[in-house]
């Protein structure tokens, strides 16, 4: 399977929703509390890559396309360019650097533990794509990368911990995570069974 | 031609009325400065002594933008976004209105909304409005202290608190029928001498306009001293009691929001700070403003307090 320019497509698209709200801010169209508008666009988008970067190994697995694997990491750089973004707003647009005020925000707020440890493995992984960082970690690369689901976790915690009331948005987000889990251990023990199935054919 | 600033001069900047008066002596002293230099100090001198302060005078409140406070406001029975409820709050029905006063009161009854604002004069009051979000606005409101309208129907002595119940209203409000956040209708309460407090308003209005419906027409609560969410909307009965009436917040979730839900910058949330507050109308990269204890509020109202663990009593 090999659209033209597919990659590059994709890539772009990844981008609009940046542009859009960019063009939003500029046109001071991000509502009565603005800050909190950009903080809630760019937190609402990095979870959605991040609902989309787990998505690709089950979709290669139904589909069998195995020409996917380049698309996990274009769109897990881009939660972390969203993640990335979500974090200097904060610091910046809403804080203006103003760091005894940010650090008291931080250790007052618990909703913001979970923003932070979820921002720091995204972080992690984000910089462990580097190719040669990759061959030098060999196995344990793949290991590393599984915590994305931690990561998902306490975005989702950072994500309830911070509402009044109303729970609906990130209850979606959470059965869309918790079914993409579900599935990747389903198949993980559909692949054990089979290889113990084959391991006590071999005995016999 | 006229260039309107919404820029206000800081009072260093200003030049003293008595120095301008004399700017023409005070240009040809400079020109004679080294024959007068004396005469120059003279006239610096002068300008130290003519009582300008030595810091600024208090804060004077600037009012949010006019606009914003209509099209950002929490009234769950309509939604739990902020913008939705300038356009559902719209259905509700405020005219006729009445308002029931009962309990522990000489003269309760039921008062229709006319009969009760021709008795008192309405006054503007710009204030600070601090919500529990962490957020923050300053509200020109039109109202009346409800200390005048307790007064008047007579609380007896076994009186100790005040409940508020907002309006009931299922067919225009979408989330009373769903009953999952809250238990409607909203209960808010104060105890008496806080209900009494000078500071403590009935609103009828904003901005010198009659209430928005979304901002809680005909009649709410104002308390600025404590998180916005004890400012009930649209009331519809006031009721005087002995003990304290299980409010809304405070019943949903006791831990985080407490019946005094005095603001207060050094108790946190127990899932967010209350250290800052986002200032509504500041634009982006701006510093948050430091949240003030009693949201500036304590020179009036940290005596309702005195002896108590303000950090036991949420």
């Amino acid at each position: 399977m090999s659209i033209p320019y597919l990659k590059p497509t994709v890539t772009l698209l990844c981008y609009a929703p940046l542009l859009w709200l960019v063009l939003d801010a500029l046109s001071s169209n991000l509502g009565s509390n603005p800050i909190q508008g950009l903080h809630i666009r760019l937190g609402d988008w990095t979870l959605r890559f991040l609902c989309i970067t787990l998505a690709i190994t089950p979709a290669q697995t139904v589909t069998g396309w195995k020409s996917l694997s380049p698309y996990r990491q274009l769109f897990g750089l881009i939660t972390f360019t969203y993640g990335t973004l979500h974090v200097f707003v904060y610091l910046t647009v809403d804080h203006f650097f103003v760091w005894e005020v940010i650090a008291t925000d931080i250790i007052e707020s618990a909703y913001l533990w979970f923003g932070v440890v979820a921002y720091l493995i995204v972080l992690v992984l984000a910089l462990t794509t580097l190719k040669t960082i990759k061959n030098l970690m060999g196995e344990h690369w793949k290991k590393l990368h599984k915590h994305l689901y931690l990561a998902a976790g306490a975005a989702l915690l950072h994500y309830f911990w911070q509402l009044k009331g109303n729970l609906a948005e990130p209850l979606l987000y959470s059965t869309l995570i918790a079914l993409l889990l579900v599935f990747r251990v389903f198949i993980r023990v559909k692949n054990q069974q089979q290889s113990g199935l084959m391991v006590q054919k071999t005995k016999k | 031609m006229l260039i309107k600033t919404k820029k206000t001069i800081p009072w260093v900047e200003i030049t003293d009325p008595a120095v301008f008066k004399n700017r023409r002596m005070f240009i040809k002293s400079l020109l004679l400065l080294p024959a007068i230099n004396p005469g120059l100090s003279a006239v610096l001198a002068s300008n130290r002594s003519t009582g300008l302060p030595d810091k600024p005078e208090p804060e004077t409140l600037t009012p949010t933008p006019y606009g914003l406070p209509q099209r950002y406001t929490n009234y769950y029975e309509f939604s739990s976004d902020k913008q939705d409820p300038a356009r559902l709050a719209q259905k509700l029905p405020i005219d006729p209105w009445s308002i029931e006063v009962s309990g522990e009161v000489e003269r309760g009854g039921i008062f229709n909304l006319e009969d009760i604002l021709s008795k008192h004069t309405l006054q503007e009051r710009v204030c600070r409005f601090r919500c529990v979000e962490a957020w923050s606005m300053v509200i020109p409101w039109l109202g009346f202290p409800l200390k005048d309208l307790l007064s008047r129907t007579r609380p007896l002595s076994s009186a100790k608190f005040v409940a508020f119940t907002a309006v009931r209203a299922p067919e225009v409000m979408p989330n009373l029928a769903a009953q999952d956040t809250l238990h409607w209708p909203y209960v808010e309460g104060l105890r008496l001498d806080e209900a009494m407090h000078p500071l403590t308003l009935l609103a009828t209005g904003m901005y010198g306009d009659p209430l928005p419906k979304q901002n809680g027409a005909p009649l709410r609560l104002v308390v600025p001293w404590k998180y916005g969410f004890k400012s009930i909307k649209a009331i519809v009965k006031i009721e005087l009691l002995k003990r304290p009436p299980t409010t809304s917040w405070h019943g949903f979730a006791p831990t985080e929001y407490g019946f005094y839900a005095n603001v207060n910058p050094a108790v946190p949330h127990p899932r967010w700070s209350q250290y800052s507050e986002r200032v509504l109308g500041s634009g982006f990269f701006t510093a948050r403003r430091k949240t003030e204890l009693f949201n500036g509020y304590g020179h009036e109202v940290a005596h309702l307090y005195k002896g108590m663990n303000l950090s036991h009593f949420i």
